[in-house]
């Protein structure tokens, strides 16, 4: 059984940017490095042109995230930058950390 | 809406109807295995534990092989006891007892050894069965329903469309009176706050706050990162980077109505609405869990393509990863489409129709395949 969402969409999306306040968008397909796409920010349209291969269900940048700053989704902190991230940049665990469940940042009782 | 279940004597609703064969100790399992794979109609329940654990670990397998003989989906049980075990079998069949169904049991060193145990046990059940299969489903409210949700080997599309879709259909229950259980304390984490905003009572948001830190507590005392773990590798596969990311997609599919109550691993919620059980998200110790809150059917969103179901409650695959839908057709039930979402009534309401057929009998996936006899209890201390 297939539920569809498709009523009243017209183009079929490529990538998603979940919450206005979001720094990344997620693929909703596999995206080559190179390809340029036009994402709605809430009620602005965003260009993105991809400096990486971005795979299915996956994320990128929209912005300029310099090292050390907060990586959000759904309008919420997700992790922080590593490193200095590009808009269009492949945003995964190379360049982004957990700030939660760190027992490797905590002095443990040994 | 009403669906077509079984009446139970304590005023609970099955929607399927077996003899569960409960075994009290990993030691024990093999017999409870063997009896019941002898007679039909019969469904076991195995596990690790039960011996060589801290009081508060055998409390919680006590208390949690009492919730399960509890679940509506049994109309008997039949526990199978080794006899020299840490839980105490006597303890276990008179709290499954108070429920008012059918209780028996075989201690294997009083019996003489497994095949007399066996031999023994199968007549019992056979009996039990016999009496069970004269129960015909009456019509219910569908108030009566207690639906679980669970995730698993989730990647992206499952915080984008699988768990919100079921989210949607948790709230279309929860209005109609009935009642939904979530959990997957781990998978709170860095999302523990919209829970805690969501609190019936500011003591269940204090309740939210304190599990989440005690679950983090002690990942953090094991002195290691605990990506890998959580996310898993397979969920880093699929595009989850953080255990933030995870719990945020994670936590929609209990949808947005109120918290009410958040209760400790192994105990049944009372009254209606939506509750926490406090529970890591492993599949095995986390759809035990949902049968010992009492849960009747369980939604089981994955990405990647989690196959486990349970062996007395039926499992509703649902996935929102289209080329798992296709190669994993034998174990996935529904597909949603990844789109632009305009909201998700409709597919919350189709999920809801497929949870009121799968109450009236209709048969899952993982039940047809017979797919998911290997639960466990969750333990917190050392097995010593």
């Amino acid at each position: 059984m297939a539920v569809s969402f498709w009523k009243g969409v017209e183009l079929k999306q490529q990538a998603v940017v979940l919450n206005p306040k979001d720094n990344v968008a997620t693929a909703l397909c596999y995206l080559e490095a190179g390809s340029i796409l036009q994402l709605k920010v809430g009620e602005q349209i965003a260009e993105i042109k991809l400096r990486a291969p971005v795979p299915f269900g996956h994320k990128f940048s929209l912005t300029q995230i310099a090292a050390g700053s907060p990586v959000i989704k759904y309008g919420e902190v997700i992790g922080t930058s590593t490193k200095a991230i590009q808009p269009g940049d492949y945003v995964h665990v190379h360049n982004v950390a957990s700030a939660r469940g760190r027992g490797d940042l905590t002095e443990v009782m040994k | 809406m009403s669906f077509l279940g079984y009446r139970r004597r304590d005023g609970s609703v099955g929607v399927r109807n077996y003899i569960g064969i409960i075994s009290t100790v990993s030691c024990a399992n093999d017999v409870a295995w063997w009896i019941s794979q002898e007679v039909n109609g019969c469904v076991p329940f195995i596990h690790g534990q039960g011996c060589c654990q801290t009081q508060p670990d055998l409390d919680q397998v006590t208390r949690t092989l009492i919730s399960l003989g509890w679940n509506p989906n049994l109309a008997g049980v039949l526990i199978v006891s080794l006899g020299c075990e840490g839980v105490l079998a006597d303890q276990i069949a008179a709290g499954i007892a108070k429920s008012d169904k059918p209780v028996e049991m075989v201690v294997i060193q009083k019996i003489g050894g497994a095949k007399a145990s066996v031999a023994q046990g199968s007549s019992l059940a056979q009996a039990m069965v016999a009496k069970a299969s004269k129960l015909r489903r009456e019509e219910f409210a569908d108030s009566v329903l207690v639906l679980g949700v669970k995730c698993g080997a989730s990647d992206t599309t499952s915080g984008l469309a699988a768990n919100p879709a079921v989210g949607a259909a948790c709230d279309l229950l929860i209005d109609n009176g009935g009642t939904c259980i979530f959990g997957e304390t781990t998978e709170f984490i860095g999302a523990e706050h919209i829970l805690a905003r969501r609190a019936a009572t500011h003591q269940v948001a204090e309740k939210i706050m304190n599990i989440v830190s005690r679950m983090e507590k002690r990942v953090i005392a094991m002195g290691v990162d605990m990506r890998g773990g959580q996310p898993t590798t397979g969920n880093i596969a699929g595009g989850l980077t953080t255990i933030e990311e995870k719990s945020l997609g994670a936590i929609v599919k209990g949808g947005s109505r109120p918290i009410q109550e958040v209760y400790e691993y192994g105990e049944r919620p009372q009254g209606k609405g939506l509750f926490i059980v406090d529970t890591p998200g492993r599949e095995p110790e986390f759809l035990t869990a949902l049968a010992a809150a009492g849960a009747q059917v369980i939604f089981f969103t994955t990405g990647l393509g989690a196959p486990q179901g349970f062996p007395f409650i039926p499992v509703i695959k649902v996935t929102a990863n289209p080329a798992i839908y296709e190669q994993l057709s034998d174990h996935m039930d529904i597909l949603i489409d990844l789109a632009v979402q305009t909201g998700f009534a409709e597919a919350g309401s189709a999920l809801y129709q497929e949870v009121i057929q799968v109450a009236s009998g209709k048969q899952t996936k993982a039940e047809i395949l017979n797919y998911g006899n290997f639960p466990n209890i969750f333990t917190i201390g050392p097995t010593i």
